[in-house]
């Protein structure tokens, strides 16, 4: 079977590619790429893709598929479906699932789940530490081997500095990537929204953007004192963007990511007491999500990640203080980042490497490109297009997003996974 | 929150006007009249049910709310967090809506998160009265503070009034904040800075942390309660050491102007936040505070009930 996608306009960062060209895939490959046009000769499904945008299929970097053990909020099977509507071809899930992700047999369990159930490609995180406790070193070496692209205790802070030096110098021998949740436990205090006035005036307990500072600052000191290549997850804070800033200045290995939400939206999400606005690290001021903006722009961070978080509604109906953090992001991500395009935050490759590229280079991984003989992975992006976001039909089992109702421009067309074209249109 | 949701409920002072804190007040004085009389109770509110659904030990509001709500006649039910079914694991909204089912007209909540009656107000026909959610909000706490300074100072408007201990956590002391500022009163808040506001401002108020220099021309001296829990978590070192810095004795008490009068919301730690020679001197007004918190919850009660009828 094979597709042929004609009239479109393809962004490659990987090639440098940015103009109208055809695309032919053979047997999940892509096996032609050319700007003078290619006919289709051999009875090849045809996506026509006039005024669209043609793109590598996106890589999520920051995931939580939930499975196993937590298949009440979202499993391999919806959430790679999510994924792929979203335009991601590639997730990466985090270590945080119930049992931990700390082995080589979860990890194993997962890519097996992935292989038979998934609509997209799940590259697993390994925890950092055992049982992500902070306290022993999970088995990295095996972890990789079985198919780990990176380690964090995601969702906690390794809170022991001397843990988290001993796992970078470790890393480092395995060329393997760390990535860090930065949360100082005893500072976010048990906060659920972001500190400040409006924290206050809602009597909720606020998490000051210190918290997640401090924490920045001291896995940046601790990867330039060992040489380790560092990941920041989430970025969130104005000041964590100067500190990222000023290591890569001085040659720090360290990348970061930021998510949707937090250029997107304020804290001021969270008022009525909205629990899908409640995520950890949460929604900062508006000064805060300028700065994210600047620091997307002149390449401080280098990936928009989701952090796709999802929970059940039930789970999400409690009380603000005792509902779970989280944001269900795959399926909006893309939009919302086109929203940078429009905004003139990024020119459109520029939002496709952050998404594509970028990721694939610092996991090292071979994907984010529509090389000929590469795996065809593709998302077409339809700039035109406008649609309102309706939380309840999600593919994600999480409907926990704050930009239910938002209407937004610029929608995912079409995907093209594994050899199958699917049209979401 | 929509209109209509804002008309049936008392969520919190800072979704009330300065016009409808003073209806409130006015029909206050109505009922304190009431509660004057030999017979103390009025048929108003007839066939009413009035749910106290307590997710958190409280005697005294607890109290004042039952025995306004049967002053109106209506029956009351307390619904109280240990005997309820949360220990069996049903969700708060499932309680709130199997308390409805019952046939409750008005459900008052008391809750440790803040945000839980606004939540309740979202899925529920009867009206929510909020009688404390977590660090948020204790509107009719203001509501009967700010009752007691008028019958004692005539009016709010330009007095000056110092708040005083724990105000970051303090639900009375943030629904005193919106309530005074609504009418005008000039609001100081007093005490140590790890339990101070670092957005004052964004209130539009003052701050001190010398109590002798914040309590200086205060015509209104509101004590709040000193919650022992927070010792040890580096808030202040010892209570004696917060007893020297922000307790009111009756020294302390002298910068203040010689007619002030010294509030509590109670239950008072005596010898912590404030000596007992000042708990029942001459200025307190500790006592008719309680009595006003009467008239004040009839009134809120009264009020939602008559919003129902237009």
């Amino acid at each position: 079977m094979s597709i042929l996608i004609v009239n479109g306009h393809v962004i490659d960062p990987s090639q440098g590619l940015d103009g109208r060209a055809d695309i032919l895939v053979e047997n999940g490959t892509v096996k032609k790429l050319s700007a003078n046009g290619i006919k289709n000769t051999k009875g090849a499904e045809v996506l026509d893709a006039k005024g669209m945008y043609v793109l590598p299929g996106l890589i999520d970097m920051h995931t939580h598929l939930r499975e196993p053990g937590f298949e009440h909020k979202e499993t391999i099977r919806t959430g790679t479906l999510a994924a792929l509507k979203g335009g991601f071809t590639t997730v990466c899930a985090m270590p945080n699932t119930n049992p931990v992700n700390d082995n080589a047999g979860i990890t194993e369990y997962i890519l097996k789940k992935a292989d038979t159930g998934g609509a997209a490609r799940v590259l697993p995180i390994g925890a950092v530490t055992k049982g992500q406790k902070g306290e022993e070193l999970a088995e990295l070496y095996m972890m990789r081997k079985a198919g780990c692209v990176a380690f964090s205790d995601d969702g906690k802070p390794v809170s022991n500095a001397l843990i988290m030096r001993r796992a970078l110098e470790y890393a480092k021998g395995l060329d393997a990537l760390i990535i860090s949740h930065a949360e100082n436990l005893q500072l976010s205090g048990g906060g659920v929204m972001n500190s400040g006035f409006l924290a206050l005036t809602m009597g909720l307990k606020g998490s000051p953007a210190v918290a997640e500072e401090v924490m920045v600052y001291r896995d940046i000191a601790l990867a330039e004192l060992t040489g380790a290549r560092l990941h920041i997850a989430h970025v969130s804070t104005a000041g964590s963007v100067r500190i990222i800033r000023q290591a890569k200045e001085r040659g720090v290995r360290v990348t970061a990511e930021t998510c949707p939400h937090y250029f997107s939206i304020t804290e001021a999400a969270v008022a009525g007491y909205n629990t899908s606005a409640k995520v950890n690290p949460p929604l900062r001021s508006g000064k805060d999500v300028a700065a994210i903006k600047e620091g997307l722009r002149d390449g401080t961070i280098d990936v928009i990640a989701t952090d796709h978080a999802p929970h059940s509604p039930e789970e999400k109906t409690r009380e603000f203080d005792s509902a779970p953090f989280g944001i269900s992001g795959l399926e909006t991500a893309l939009s919302l980042g086109f929203r940078l395009v429009e905004e003139g935050v990024l020119d459109l490759p520029g939002l496709v490497k952050k998404l594509t590229s970028n990721p694939a280079g610092i996991l090292g991984i071979e994907r984010g490109t529509l090389r000929e003989g590469a795996e065809a992975e593709i998302c077409v992006l339809n700039p035109e297009k406008e649609f309102a976001v309706n939380a309840a039909e999600l593919i994600s089992r999480g409907k926990n997003t704050p930009f239910d109702g938002w209407r937004l421009k610029g929608a995912v067309e079409a995907t093209v996974f594994r050899g199958r074209l699917s049209r979401w249109a | 929150m929509d209109d209509n949701s804002r008309k049936k409920h008392l969520l919190g002072m800072k979704e009330l006007s300065r016009e409808e804190i003073m209806h409130l007040l006015n029909l206050a004085t109505s009922f304190k009249d009431v509660l004057r009389r030999d017979i103390k109770k009025v048929p108003t509110l007839r066939g009413r049910t009035v749910v106290n659904l307590f997710f958190e030990p409280s005697t005294r509001t607890r109290t004042s709310f039952e025995l306004a709500a049967k002053r109106l006649s209506t029956d009351v039910i307390n619904f109280s967090a240990p005997s309820s079914s949360i220990l069996k694991g049903e969700s708060l909204l499932d309680t709130a809506l199997t308390v409805e089912a019952l046939g409750a007209d008005i459900i008052i909540i008391r809750h440790s998160s803040s945000g839980v009656p606004h939540m309740l107000a979202r899925h529920l026909k009867a009206s929510v009265i909020n009688a404390g959610d977590g660090t948020n909000e204790h509107p009719t706490q203001a509501l009967l503070d700010a009752f007691t300074i008028i019958e004692k100072k005539q009016e709010t408007s330009g007095l000056r009034v110092a708040i005083i201990g724990d105000i970051i956590h303090s639900r009375v002391a943030k629904s005193n904040i919106y309530c005074l500022k609504k009418l005008g009163a000039d609001v100081r808040l007093i005490g140590p800075a790890t339990l101070l506001p670092s957005c004052w401002k964004e209130m539009g108020v003052e701050v001190f942390t010398d109590m002798d220099e914040g309590l200086k021309g205060v015509d209104v001296v509101m004590m709040l309660r000193l919650q022992l829990e927070r010792q040890g978590k580096a808030f202040f070192p010892s209570t004696e050491e917060y007893f020297r810095q922000w307790g009111l004795s009756k020294r302390r008490l002298l910068s203040a102007k010689p007619d002030a009068i010294v509030m509590h919301p109670g239950p008072m730690n005596r010898g912590i936040e404030i000596a007992s020679d000042v708990a029942d001197g001459n200025n307190s007004v500790i006592l008719e505070q309680v009595t006003n918190g009467l008239a004040v919850r009839m009134a809120v009660m009264y009020h939602l009930e008559e919003k129902k009828e237009l």
